[in-house]
């Protein structure tokens, strides 16, 4: 049933040993066992996890000089039932700076690398653990995202990733970049392990209260059967000019297999698209302001060495110029910046508003289909260094950031590659996007895709 | 909305946020942020009258729990993830202005 108990945990090991030199995924790997992974559905899984997700052991640094030496007290709680499930945690993995990134280099500890061409970045910003699953170091692994920062990287190193619906799995244990944004989700190399790690970390937490009561429904019960009279909804936006032409290629190619299997297509208009990046940018930073001012150099985390005469002020401004990035300075003066006196009505209360309308249009669109499909970005894998302008990085994530303003689930899976004659293939992601707590369409409709096609047969040569 | 932000806007953003950053950085911040509200003033080409602001997508509010003591952390576990402590206390440089005890 499934491939994630085909890698045992002393070959992952190995596995990172070997691969790892070059790709740079992890940043730091357990080698004594703890866990003993012996019974339950992931019984002795290797399964890697972000820098971001806290667990009792090791140092969670988020990608961060801030919390380079920061011990976690306790396990959240996605990892918690991970290792409950005789899942065995291998590692941790590279991020960008507490998730602020679309490219896994605003690292403090260096740049992770696609597998496929070790010159371009791997998505970001959850971009170790998917390159440790599209490398095959280990079978799963667990992301986070605020705004597409699992799905991106699945696309780009040709993988499984899924952002499950907002309050479907617990943020206990996940350091926090935007809290109504954020979400924890698992990659695979196939839809139905990615299935599998999300039954495993869904459900109610009563140590997240925005965590979901809900009942988690069997995922893989019907996994493997079609939707009965599937319609498929296609915003005239997602095929856009702008994007890179072989990503609107696989696309059209997977609208046309999914024809092929029965299913309608509507085409529909979604206007507020083309406005997801600047209310995102908004309520992310802004959120990330407030979340982010828990790093004082007090009560964990770096502290800076004072000068004779300074004061606690200049011990909260000196500790933080120190230990954040340029990238997470610039969030978090964006985020300021709009909750400002006399900013706040025009930027943010605004922007809640324009994230009502969003929501309301897509839940206008699911009223005339079971899901939208389309791109994950608009664009493959591009090279470590390419994109250098902050405005031109966020606009990557056009595709996926409104997933997370209204709280949809969402999967991206391979559909393709980009191919030229004298550089590797790039992977290319098709994304699927529910209602919120309709997981078992989404999977559903992944599924139908990849038992009729082999995109996600092909791996990278490492 | 003012999309063009000027030095003495940074410098006072920059101290809302506890940053001390340079004259070069804030300088630099000053062009990529104004670069990002530019593109950020698009949402106000939208008509947002009598529309709800939406703060998140949950479908639960203000959910409470019974007043009963649970297991948290112990001090000690908080006191050493701490930069500096002194005996049972996070050290902190000294708050009110004034002279040495």
């Amino acid at each position: 049933m499934t491939a994630l108990a085909d890698v045992t945990v002393e070959e992952a090991l190995r596995r990172i040993d070997e691969r790892d030199g070059d790709i740079r995924a992890f940043r730091e790997t357990y080698r004594d066992r703890r866990e003993t992974g012996v019974s339950g559905p992931l019984a002795g899984v290797p399964i890697a996890i972000k820098d971001n997700i806290v667990t009792d052991r090791g140092h969670t640094a988020c990608g961060s000089r801030f919390l380079e030496r920061f011990e976690s007290p306790y396990t959240g709680t996605a990892a918690r039932k991970l290792i409950d499930a005789g899942a065995v945690i291998v590692g941790r993995t590279n991020c960008d700076e507490f998730g602020m990134g679309s490219s896994t280099e605003n690292c403090a500890f260096g740049a992770t690398r696609n597998p496929w061409d070790l010159s371009r970045v791997p998505g970001g910003s959850s971009g170790g653990s998917a390159a440790a699953v599209a490398a095959g170091m280990v079978p799963g692994a667990l992301g986070s995202e605020t705004g597409g920062s699992i799905r991106q990287p699945a696309a780009m190193c040709g993988i499984v990733g899924v952002k499950p619906s907002y309050g479907r799995v617990s943020r206990y244990g996940l350091v926090a970049f935007g809290s109504s944004l954020d979400q924890i989700g698992p990659f695979a190399r196939t839809v139905g392990d990615a299935a599998l790690l999300l039954q495993v970390i869904a459900g109610h937490d009563p140590h997240d209260s925005t965590s979901s009561p809900r009942g988690v429904p069997d995922y893989l019960e019907q996994i493997d059967q079609p939707v009965d009279g599937l319609r498929l909804g296609v915003p005239k936006q997602f095929l856009s000019d702008d994007n890179e032409t072989a990503v609107n290629e696989a696309v059209q190619g997977a609208i046309d297999t999914y024809r092929g299997l029965g299913a309608e297509i509507v085409e529909l208009d979604l206007p507020l698209t083309d406005y997801g990046i600047a209310t995102y940018y908004v309520i992310a930073t802004a959120e990330a302001s407030s979340n982010l001012a828990r790093y004082d150099g007090i009560r964990y985390g770096r502290r800076a060495e004072l000068e004779p005469g300074e004061d606690l002020f200049d011990l909260y401004a000196r500790s933080r110029a120190e230990g954040f990035g340029p990238e997470v300075r610039r969030r978090i003066m964006l985020g300021t910046y709009v909750l400002s006196a006399g900013y706040y009505d025009a930027y943010y209360l605004r922007a809640l508003q324009v994230r009502r309308l969003i929501r309301q249009e897509l839940d206008a669109a699911f009223e005339k289909c079971h899901a939208l499909i389309g791109p994950t970005s608009p664009c493959t894998a591009f090279k470590l260094g390419e994109k250098t302008d902050p405005l031109s990085m966020y606009l990557c994530d056009l595709y996926t950031v409104n997933t997370n303003l209204a709280g949809l689930c969402a999967i991206s899976i391979p559909c393709g590659f980009a191919e030229t004659d004298d550089a590797p293939p790039l992977p290319i992601g098709l994304q699927i996007q529910c209602r919120a707590f309709d997981e078992t369409t989404m999977f559903r409709v992944a599924r139908m895709y990849e038992a009729s096609t082999d995109h996600h047969t092909r791996h990278p040569a490492v | 909305m003012p999309e063009r932000l000027s030095l003495d806007e940074v410098r006072h953003v920059a101290k809302l946020a506890r940053l001390r950053l340079t004259d070069a950085e804030l300088e630099q911040y000053r062009g990529q942020l104004s670069t990002v509200l530019e593109h950020i003033a698009k949402i106000s080409e939208l008509d947002v009258q009598d529309v709800e602001p939406m703060a998140h997508p949950g479908d639960i509010t203000n959910r409470l729990d019974d007043d009963v003591p649970a297991a948290s952390l112990s001090p000690r576990q908080v006191l050493s993830i701490a930069p500096a402590t002194e005996g049972p206390y996070l050290a902190v440089p000294k708050v009110l202005p004034g002279e040495e005890p």
